[in-house]
């Protein structure tokens, strides 16, 4: 009896092993596959290939992680990836430009990080931009992609055809309205002024204006200033300095750029911004020249808007180690200069600030709107960075930019617009949970 | 062995249709077998007349999920608020949304509306569904006529008016938009031939006017065709009558096409009221809704509040969706109305 036990026992631990060790193998196996970690990424110019190179390398020297480079349009950053992320899924990471308004599904890296005081020495002014209300105080919740500064892009050449100097870096808005229509009267180009049909590009214009934007925490959009800026832009549309082909071939909050009638030297001036560079150094090359100008003046300032992309990761994740690893490698300055340098983009990085970065470049124009992006940096107005901080802006961009299209196109006056623009705002806070009055 | 049992050639190497359906013959007689015994056992549990649900359950849960369901969802969103997506962290608000929309002092007045966006987009739909779905009949119509005589190449011209009806919807309107642009083909030619340029997509008239167009040339070819089967189902002999008879063409018209067409003509009216209250992927990608709000129609206010605004009110724009789908059962209800009434007589 024992004996037959023995022998039954004997025979189930022969056929037990090879089932064992197969196992073995699969759980190595499974223990050697790498840990994979997606991210949504947007391009302007060439900051996908340049990010692709540079994780190429990564994978190289972490053979245990994957990083997969999901590449999408703008729009589905903007569109679809909040649904995602309200509906507990999405990426590991995601560039995006709605810094605060996104910032409840970001995860605070800093329990993560090997080394999180060199984000605190680094990013100092623009880690808050990502930082939710109710998160950690101190909490990294991402790092910034590319900082980004709105300016007006000058085609120089038709100045240099109508035989019109450029206005000078304190010209204002008013200088360059008049400045920018008569040379398109002489060459003949359809677009004077064009701006980004976007509720950013217009608040630097707001805020050399004397518009303030926020009032102790609560938006306070409709000021002298804001005005100031509003009516100049409904005048503008109406007199022929910006044309309504431009704002007008689309509505509601819908973007739309002029990159492409800029490319064509169809534009004289245009309210666009720093990342616009490399594409440009591409679409334009040697058929004209072109370069970045200081933000033109109003009576409180002459700035821009600061803003720009983060890498942000999400809180869903199920690899934060694996994600903090990506980010620290990105934000590594060897790392980052390379990738400013290759993308012109202006760095966040207070140590590279500093020290300047040798962009890989041999395009005047880029060079010469780079230098000039640089100085302006440091002439933005602090209500520019506190406002593109602010957690609600886009609430804000979106009111403006839909009701003065409204304005421009005679569907409303500029007074019932600001009207419209408040109750908006009320219904946009009102959806947050947030009371207004 | 005789020669004459030996078989030809030919019945013994099947031909590649053999083949297939011998295949297939077999792969579906194993299936059927397959299947047998787990539909004994199931029918002999649930009876015969079970079974008649048992064989509808893959639609209905098909139907459930991607059908009822969202519908319901749609129902509990317009009743809750918030920005939020998931259902269980949206605060319950009861009829709000519909009274935000619904709130307006004067309905002719958008300007008096609490959510005047949604009366812009209610005005324009009104006067677009007047103004393409009376153009599209009145031309499908002409069409059919046309297409319905005796004209040379008459195949070509019919293939010509349907093609349109199969293009993509943002191919129809990428096209457009790229003769109406400032810079288009139509302000080219206008240029070339001593005229002004002409702002197609930037004037709110003409931008209204386009979308109309733009969509009457999209699906009128649909509409010429259902009219065309209806004209062709006419007897012939009626006209041949009149014809001896030496009535007058109108009259012939007015007394015996038009009451026989009635009914396809009704239909036709019905469908392209639905459709023309659905009208949205064309008119969105030619002119974004504008200028303004010019040419904003309530499927896109609906798509704007809901998805492309940064602050998504998921709740105003559920609440909106139920009051269009309101509008849309009434037009199913009639079509399906006028359907029966013209089967029965």
């Amino acid at each position: 009896m024992f004996k037959q036990l023995k022998s039954i026992t004997g025979g189930l631990m022969a056929l037990c092993m090879p089932v064992a060790a197969m196992m073995a193998a699969t759980n190595s196996v499974k223990a050697a596959d790498p840990t994979e970690v997606r991210i949504m990424w947007y391009s302007d110019g060439n900051e996908g290939d340049v990010m692709r190179d540079l994780l190429d390398r990564f994978e190289k020297q972490n053979p245990d992680i994957k990083v997969t480079l999901d590449r999408v349009p703008y729009k589905t950053v903007v569109e679809q990836l909040p649904a995602l992320l309200d509906s507990g899924q999405g990426p590991d990471l995601a560039r995006v430009t709605d810094l605060g308004g996104l910032s409840r599904h970001y995860l605070d890296l800093r329990p993560h990080l090997k080394n999180a005081k060199y984000f605190d020495d680094n990013f100092a002014s623009t880690l808050p931009w990502f930082r939710p209300a109710t998160g950690n105080k101190d909490g990294i919740y991402g790092v910034m992609s590319q900082l980004a500064l709105t300016l007006p892009l000058v085609n120089t050449t038709l100045f240099q055809q109508a035989g019109i100097p450029l206005p000078g870096p304190k010209a204002t808005w008013d200088d360059w309205a008049k400045a920018s229509k008569a040379v398109a009267d002489k060459v003949k180009a359809p677009y004077p002024m064009a701006f980004d049909r976007s509720g950013h590009r217009i608040s630097g214009m707001s805020i050399s204006m004397g518009g303030k934007f926020i009032d102790d925490d609560k938006p306070a959009l409709v000021d002298t200033g804001f005005k100031s800026a509003m009516k100049n832009l409904v005048d503008w549309h109406a007199n022929g300095t910006m044309s309504k082909a431009l704002w007008g071939s689309v509505g509601g909050t819908a973007y739309r750029g002029a990159t492409e009638e800029f490319a064509n030297a169809q534009v004289v001036f245009y309210m666009s911004g720093t990342w616009q560079f490399t594409q440009f150094a591409k679409t334009v090359a040697k058929n004209f020249e072109w370069q970045a100008v200081a933000n033109p003046c109003g009576p409180a300032a002459c700035t821009g808007m600061p803003g720009g992309a983060a890498l942000v990761p999400i809180k869903a994740t199920k690899n934060p180690q694996a994600v903090a690893r990506v980010v620290e490698y990105f934000a590594s300055e060897p790392v980052y200069e390379e990738y400013h340098a290759r993308t012109l983009f202006l760095p966040a990085h207070a140590g590279l600030a500093k020290k300047g970065i040798n962009y890989v470049t041999d395009d005047a124009n880029v060079k010469k709107s780079l230098a000039i992006a640089v100085e302006q940096v440091a002439q933005t107005s602090p209500i520019a960075f506190k406002f593109q901080g602010y957690e609600h802006n886009r609430i804000l961009f979106n009111a403006m930019i839909s009701r003065v299209n409204q304005a421009i196109s005679g569907e409303m006056s500029l007074d019932d617009a600001y009207t419209r623009m408040q109750a908006d705002i009320v219904e946009g806070f009102a959806a947050k949970g947030i009371k207004l009055q | 062995m005789s020669q004459n049992a030996r078989p030809s050639p030919d019945a013994e190497t099947p031909t590649a249709a053999q083949r297939f359906a011998r295949g297939f013959g077999l792969a579906y007689t194993g299936l059927m077998r397959a299947l047998e015994p787990p539909f004994a056992a199931i029918q002999k549990r649930v009876g015969i007349k079970g079974m008649a649900y048992v064989f509808v359950a893959p639609n209905m849960i098909i139907f459930s999920v991607f059908v009822a369901l969202p519908m319901i969802l749609n129902i509990w969103y317009a009743l809750t608020g918030s920005n939020r997506l998931m259902i269980g962290e949206r605060p319950y608000v009861g009829f709000d949304n519909f009274a935000a929309l619904l709130d307006c002092k004067d309905y002719l007045d958008v300007n008096s509306c609490k959510q005047d966006r949604f009366w812009r987009a209610v005005h324009n739909s009104v006067l677009f569904v007047a103004l393409q779905v009376t153009a599209m009949v009145a031309l499908s119509l002409v069409t059919a006529l046309i297409l319905n005589g005796k004209l040379r190449a008459r195949g070509f011209f019919r293939a010509v008016f349907f093609f349109p009806v199969l293009l993509s919807p943002v191919v129809v309107a990428l096209i457009w938009k790229w003769i109406l642009q400032r810079d288009g083909l139509l302000n080219a030619l206008l240029l070339a031939s001593g005229g002004e340029r002409i702002a197609f997509l930037h004037d709110a008239s003409w931008s209204f006017f386009w979308t109309v167009f733009v969509s009457v040339w999209a699906h009128m070819g649909f509409y010429a065709l259902i009219l065309l089967a209806g004209l062709q189902a006419i007897p012939a002999d009626l006209y041949e009558a009149a014809e001896m008879d030496g009535t007058p063409k109108w009259r012939v018209f007015w007394r015996i096409t038009v009451p026989l067409l009635l009914p396809t003509l009704l239909v036709v009216v019905i469908l392209s009221l639905i459709r023309a209250v659905q009208a949205f992927d064309e008119i969105y990608v030619l002119t974004g809704g504008g200028p303004g709000t010019a040419t904003q129609f309530i499927v896109q206010y609906i798509y704007e509040t809901a998805f492309a605004n940064q602050v998504h009110l998921l709740g105003l724009a559920a609440a909106a969706s139920l009051l269009v789908a309101v509008v849309l059962m009434v037009l199913t209800l009639l079509q399906l109305r006028i359907s029966y009434h013209g089967k029965t007589s």
